[in-house]
């Protein structure tokens, strides 16, 4: 166990050693960590490694859309800085400039709608693209063999269909849980792929981006809502039970409860996935504020046992979204026997 | 949002601020980006992947369900069987041990009944047996003593040719042939 642990952190380091930028070591306390912010966050170019002078990025497509000058498309090179790949006010391009902290702005200060192409969105692509290949392939099995014992994709995938199925939806949902069992699948599993995929190293912190967290809890809200039956929107604007003068507090509390929900949603997995990031990435920068070897085959230590716990935070999180997904669409269509006490 | 963080970012720094507001900002391109794509894999994963895949598993769980309810039936129909079988064959072992019953008193008595008829027949057979010696044991005598009067006569004859010159001698000699018959 000690061994496996041991050549787990070398393949780990060799691997980091390419995601961080070497620049990071000589300068100041600031910007030995500035890496880990700039790895949590989105940005306009996808960058790799660094050799010396030499940057491996890959420039993204920067799209923008206003009112006046209509949609338009950029390449992340026009803004920045060829040599130093840095971005800044005075590499604008055609009236837009990308900041120092990778936000694009308009020379004339004029509103626009950003549609860029950045990091997480290439990254949400290829997760989207392995979980539908997977599937695919998993379905294809059932499609080919007919419904036989599961191989090679679909051993992988039917568990977790089965779990989502039983576990999640049919417990949490109740009878009428076969409607949402494809979204709860679809929901795990592109928050497991994103989760997992995100600890390689190199990757973007796609389902630690609120957007994308945002993105998800809407939809859970949408489709709560959506499904609610008489019973739920009773039990907010005229709950059971409840006298009169008692439901001035009691349905702006439900009211803002019904939004609560999708929010506590998306926190959770941000912060979660966030904050696991920025752990790992935070050994990694003890390394280089103090500049010791010995700190450093500590932390690479810690940053494997910190990535084998992120596997398992990986799963919960997909599974706590998944799960108080199905929760809230179960209290949705739920059918309340109406002396019941709440 | 912004407004309700803002009292516990006064005491950091403004790099750290605008670092966390970049954080809790969601980006309007991802949202855009993540709207499309989310929806474009549920559209193809629900139509493509988990239907057919649920309705595999439907279909497989249903197939074994029936299976197993096919097994407990044929189960109980083995048991059933199994137990008429016994019970049949408890029968038949029954039958069995009183037809060899019967067999053996009826041998037993087909050999008494034989040692018997053998006895009788062989103390007949002795009977005629020791008759038949009888007969012929008084036949034999019959003869012996016929052999002996003609030879009696015979000898008489010669002796009476030879020696009945002599009257004394022939009183004599038939005084001996006498005496002699009479010992005989």
């Amino acid at each position: 166990m000690t061994r496996k642990i041991l050549v787990l952190s070398i393949l780990f380091s060799a691997f980091l050693l390419f995601n961080t930028n070497s620049s990071f070591a000589a300068g100041s306390e600031e910007d030995k960590t500035s890496f880990i912010m700039h790895h949590v966050k989105d940005s306009h170019e996808w960058h790799f490694a660094t050799f010396g002078h030499t940057h491996v990025t890959l420039p993204l497509p920067v799209i923008v859309y206003s009112s006046d000058r209509g949609l338009e498309f950029f390449s992340s090179t026009n803004f920045q800085n060829h040599d130093t790949h840095a971005f800044g006010k005075e590499y604008a391009h055609e009236g837009y400039y990308i900041d120092e902290h990778d936000h694009l702005g308009r020379v004339d200060g004029a509103s626009f709608i950003e549609l860029s192409i950045t990091k997480n969105v290439v990254m949400m692509f290829i997760v989207m693209f392995v979980l539908a290949y997977v599937a695919l392939s998993a379905a294809n099995h059932y499609k080919k063999n007919g419904a036989v014992a599961p191989k090679g994709a679909a051993a992988l995938i039917e568990p977790i269909v089965i779990f989502v199925r039983d576990e999640i939806a049919e417990k949490s949902i109740g009878p009428k849980y076969k409607k949402f069992v494809p979204y709860l699948i679809t929901l795990f599993l592109f928050i497991w792929f994103g989760n997992l995929l995100g600890l390689l190293p190199g990757a973007a912190n796609l389902t630690g981006n609120i957007a994308v967290t945002m993105t998800l809890a809407v939809l859970t809200f949408i489709i709560t809502n959506v499904n609610g039956n008489k019973d739920y929107w009773k039990h907010v604007f005229a709950t059971p039970g409840v006298p009169i003068p008692m439901l001035l507090i009691i349905v702006p509390v439900e009211i803002i409860g019904l939004f609560t929900k999708p929010f506590a949603l998306m926190v959770r997995l941000f912060v979660a996935i966030t904050a696991g990031h920025i752990v790992i990435l935070g050994f990694i920068a003890l390394a280089f504020i103090f500049e010791s070897y010995a700190i450093g085959v500590v932390s690479t230590l810690m940053v494997t046992f910190i990535n084998i716990i992120e596997l398992l935070v990986a799963t919960i999180q997909a599974y706590v979204f998944t799960l108080f997904t199905a929760m809230y669409i179960g209290g949705a269509v739920a059918e309340h026997a109406h002396d019941e006490h709440h | 949002m912004a407004l309700g963080l803002s009292p516990f970012l006064i005491s950091i720094g403004q790099t750290e601020k605008s670092h966390i507001m970049d954080l809790i900002t969601p980006g309007s391109g991802l949202i855009f980006w993540q709207l499309i794509g989310f929806l474009g894999l549920l559209f193809i994963l629900i139509k493509f992947a988990w239907k057919p895949m649920l309705a595999a598993l439907e279909e497989r769980e249903s197939t074994i369900e029936n299976a197993l309810k096919q097994a407990e039936i044929a189960r109980n129909e083995m048991a059933n069987l199994k137990a008429e079988n016994e019970k049949l064959l408890a029968e038949a072992r029954l039958e069995r041990d009183n037809i060899l019953k019967k067999a053996q008193e009826a041998s037993n008595k087909m050999i008494e009944e034989a040692k018997t008829e053998a006895q009788k027949q062989g103390a007949q057979l002795i009977e005629n047996a020791k008759a038949v010696i009888e007969t012929e044991k008084k036949a034999a005598l019959t003869e012996v003593k016929n052999q002996v009067a003609s030879l009696t006569l015979e000898v008489t004859e010669k002796l009476l040719k030879k020696n009945l010159a002599d009257d004394a001698s022939q009183k004599a000699l038939v005084d001996e042939y006498v005496k002699d018959l009479k010992l005989n």
